[in-house]
């Protein structure tokens, strides 16, 4: 096991090398000028600001720069090229604990609807409840989050214009009803896609021989679904749950953007409009590692939940 | 300062205030709340340059001078001032405090006005001080910081010696790069100066008490501000900062800010929920520019006049942009600016293009007769919808009139600046926002020497006006060269004037006093107030 997760580990550190180093290559071919502005500057100033940022040396030499300041114990990502002041890695300290709060949320609801209705349509198999919900989940999986997230906001607005008191704030960030929403919103495609997994996991469990001998031994039906049904099918779920986590803490961008929540998903998605190198590479970058981390962590946790893993 | 380059409309502030309930305006306790489209990205006066940052500094710092409620000039930390063509006076208030109790004093001026010239410091707006002696060569590295022109007799008496005699100095030293900067402060954050509320000290009307980055920004009424008693609010709550103008109206209408800004969209929502829309004209002017550049199809005067001949200001404003407070845009020159005694557009009334087809074909065919064959021209725009929206107004106008074909060339902000400083368009969608209250800031516009001057349109004769305007403190002469201008403008076709921006805004009904300005912070809270 040791061993299995050590290989792991390194398989993972030389992933997100690579992600470095192609964003990298890839941010550099992007054409456009990261110090340029609205006002043009005079040559000495240009100079002055290449120097600070370090552009005023080859590529080359940028890139050995690059990987010398990120290595552990101390990564350092720099100082941001639109807010001069602020340290890279204090926008990612800063930002990701929200993202990462709204991102664990929405998977909170993303999982606990997804099992529920995956195994009610699998129960309801062909039957009205099944079309209903798996109707909804075509819905959720093909409607993109900024239409969701600006009709939850438009709903907000006009159940607080009813009742003539702002229940649920339409926007901002702060309190846990600020977070109901916006997570709810987020999580809904990951609910969708889980419920589709789950249902079709169930289906299979259901005609398996252990459950035909649970029935045969007189369980109750309850006891059935819980201990033997949702034990066995929930597998698959939680082997796409570590990605789904990461593409959920990482993809908050619309939803941040029209809920004015303080994400490090806008600054993800902002970088790289304006071109901010060291914040594209510090975001790029932790967020690599975190996806592999996810990823690597739920190898590890399928390990322990199904031993057949580890044999193999 | 805001120098806005192609229509980038959705950068414009939106402040936002809200309507229904008790929490965007409170009348007993004087708070307001309101919102912002992105975190202000600088607030090290010395090196900010955009519009968000300008507009929070302008609530918590204060210059020598300020603007007042109309817009014109008033004593800040200066009690009275004396310029003259070689120097300017200043003395400065005993009772100007920073937010810790300590003096303001002269050399708080001088700190930051060396420091903005220091080419390490590197600020983009170091060319606004060059009117005082010797910055221009300090700000290029050939003398030192202490040879700048200014000194403190005592610590309330700033002497400023300038480069030239300039007729517009005192309107300069409202500008955000002129603010005071206190040295030990300064040096005592290092390079964490202004990252964070606690790591600026201020001077002005308010202060921030609390910032949380791209989610918050609170600012409190400052207990030391020499003229706290004409200030009325307590608190400015920024409770809200994103980009999306449709959360921004959805926050109005649930009464959670007192003020918003629409744009094309939210407009047509907010006149469905009949509210009441505020408009105005922000001063800046949208116009198309040419590239001038040698081998330019554009470079041909022909094709310009053709073009000046089938375009119409008014319809791109009703027909195109179709939201209230634009102006067709007639000149270079805006009408807000100010001429010999009055305004500069009845003194010097911008001359006008008739719409005439004949007129262009003919300009047209000469211009094939010159070039040979008029290849596709290239439009270069910016990524907003409103400019692609212009853009495709234009292809099909001068399609349809003229048979010019148009690629438009739809790029990102950076892309699109790239694109201009190295000539890779034949048009360009191009804006100009004033700096200062003086023809100049747009009158230099086009001289051979501006970098700005993304066309590289060179013309000695326009070059020796600028001077004249620029050397000479007569009004007359100054404005009668920027009259001449304003025709050679015209008459080269250099640009083609589109329209003057106008910005439409909700406002909660019992905000009170909110100052929209020209230059200088915009929205200005600093003197609203809540009616009962």
């Amino acid at each position: 096991m040791l061993i299995y997760t050590l290989k792991r580990l390194v398989a993972g550190i030389i992933t997100v090398w690579f992600i470095a180093t192609a964003t990298f290559i890839a941010m550099h071919q992007v054409p456009g000028d990261p110090l340029m502005n609205d006002k043009a500057v005079s040559d000495e100033i240009r100079q002055n600001l290449e120097q600070r940022y370090g552009l005023d040396k080859p590529v080359s030499q940028q890139y050995l720069i690059f990987l010398r300041n990120m290595l552990p114990p101390d990564p350092d990502f720099g100082i941001s090229f639109t807010q001069q002041n602020r340290r890279v890695n204090d926008i990612i300290k800063d930002h990701f604990p929200v993202s990462a709060i709204l991102g664990l949320l929405a998977i909170t609801f993303a999982t606990l609807g997804g099992i529920l209705f995956g195994a009610l349509t699998a129960i309801y198999r062909n039957r009205l409840p099944d079309f209903i919900i798996m109707f909804l989940v075509i819905l959720g999986i093909s409607v993109p989050s900024f239409v969701f997230a600006a009709l939850g906001q438009l709903l907000l607005v006009n159940v607080n214009a009813l009742i003539g008191y702002s229940l649920i704030p339409v926007a901002g960030w702060g309190t846990v009803m600020h977070m109901l929403m916006p997570s709810l919103v987020l999580g809904l495609g990951t609910m969708a896609l889980l419920t589709r997994l789950m249902r079709s996991s169930m289906l299979e469990v259901v005609n398996e021989d252990y459950i035909k001998t649970a029935r045969a031994k007189g369980l109750s039906p309850i006891r059935i679904f819980f201990k033997h049904q949702l034990r066995n099918a929930i597998l698959p779920v939680i082997t796409i749950l570590g990605p789904q986590i990461a593409a959920i803490t990482t993809g908050g961008f619309v939803v941040e953007y029209v809920f004015a929540i303080p994400g490090l998903g806008r600054y993800f998605i902002q970088a790289v409009q304006q071109l901010d190198y060291t914040v594209i590479m510090g975001t790029t970058v932790f967020y690599g590692a975190f996806l592999v981390l996810m990823v690597i962590t739920v190898d590890v946790l399928y390990g322990f939940i199904d031993p057949r893993v580890r044999l193999q | 300062m805001r120098l806005i380059l192609a229509a980038h409309l959705l950068s414009v502030t939106f402040c936002c205030y809200g309507q229904v309930a008790a929490t965007s305006v409170d009348y007993a306790t004087q708070t307001i709340t309101h919102a912002l489209t992105q975190e202000p990205p600088q607030l090290n006066s010395m090196k900010a340059t955009d519009q968000v940052s300008v507009e929070i500094l302008g609530h918590v710092m204060e210059g020598l001078v300020r603007y007042d409620r109309r817009g014109n000039i008033t004593p800040g930390v200066a009690e009275r001032w004396e310029v003259t063509d070689s120097s300017a006076t200043f003395w400065l208030r005993g009772d100007a405090k920073w937010s810790d109790g300590k003096p303001v004093t002269a050399h708080d001026f001088i700190f930051a006005w060396k420091n903005a010239l220091d080419p390490k410091t590197a600020s983009e707006y170091a060319f606004i001080l060059y009117a005082l002696k010797n910055a221009e060569a300090i700000n290029k590295g050939e003398l030192p910081t202490s040879a700048l022109g200014v000194t403190a007799s005592d610590d309330y008496t700033l002497v400023v010696t300038l480069e030239r005699p300039i007729g517009y100095f005192i309107n300069l030293t409202a500008f955000t790069t002129y603010y005071p900067v206190r040295r030990d402060f300064y040096e005592s954050r290092g390079t964490r100066y202004a990252a964070d509320a606690k790591d600026l000290i201020y001077n002005g009307a308010f202060t921030i008490s609390e910032w949380v980055h791209s989610a918050s920004l609170k600012m409190e009424k400052n207990p030391h501000y020499w003229d706290r008693n004409s200030i009325t609010l307590n608190a400015i709550n920024i409770d809200y900062i994103t980009a999306d103008t449709r959360a921004h109206l959805n926050l109005f209408i649930d009464g959670k800010i007192a003020h918003t800004g629409l744009d094309g969209e939210t407009y047509k929502d907010a006149l469905t929920q009949k509210l009441r829309i505020n408009s105005f004209t922000t001063g800046s002017v949208f116009f198309l520019e040419y590239n001038h550049r040698p081998g330019r199809a554009t470079g041909n005067i022909n094709i310009r006049k053709a073009i000046q001949h089938v375009f119409d200001p008014a319809e791109m404003v009703n027909r195109v942009l179709a939201t209230p407070g634009n102006l067709p845009g007639k000149s270079l020159f805006p009408a807000w600016v100010k001429g010999v005694s009055g305004k500069f557009r009845d003194e010097y009334p911008p001359p006008t293009a008739t719409i005439d087809l004949n007129k262009a074909q003919q300009y047209l065919s000469a211009a094939r007769a010159e070039l040979k064959d008029i290849p596709p021209l290239v439009l270069l725009v910016s990524d907003s919808p409103i400019a692609s929206k212009q853009a495709e107004y234009v292809q099909g106008l001068l399609l349809s009139k003229l048979g010019l074909k148009i690629v438009v060339d739809k790029q990102t902000f950076k892309q699109r600046l790239a694109k201009m400083s190295s000539g890779d368009f034949d048009i360009v969608g191009a804006g100009w926002g004033p700096d200062f209250d003086d023809v100049m800031t747009f009158g230099d516009l086009f001289a051979s020497w501006n970098l700005n001057n993304r066309g590289r349109y060179t013309n000695p004769e326009y070059d020796r006006l600028v001077r004249v305007a620029m050397d000479s403190t007569v009004p007359t002469v100054r404005m009668d060269a920027m009259g001449e201008l304003q025709q050679i403008l015209f008459d080269d076709a250099v640009l083609l004037p589109q329209y003057e921006q106008g910005i439409i805004y909700l406002q909660h009904p019992k905000l009170k006093g909110v100052t929209r300005r020209v230059f200088g912070p915009d929205p200005d809270f600093t003197y609203a107030r809540v009616v009962k």
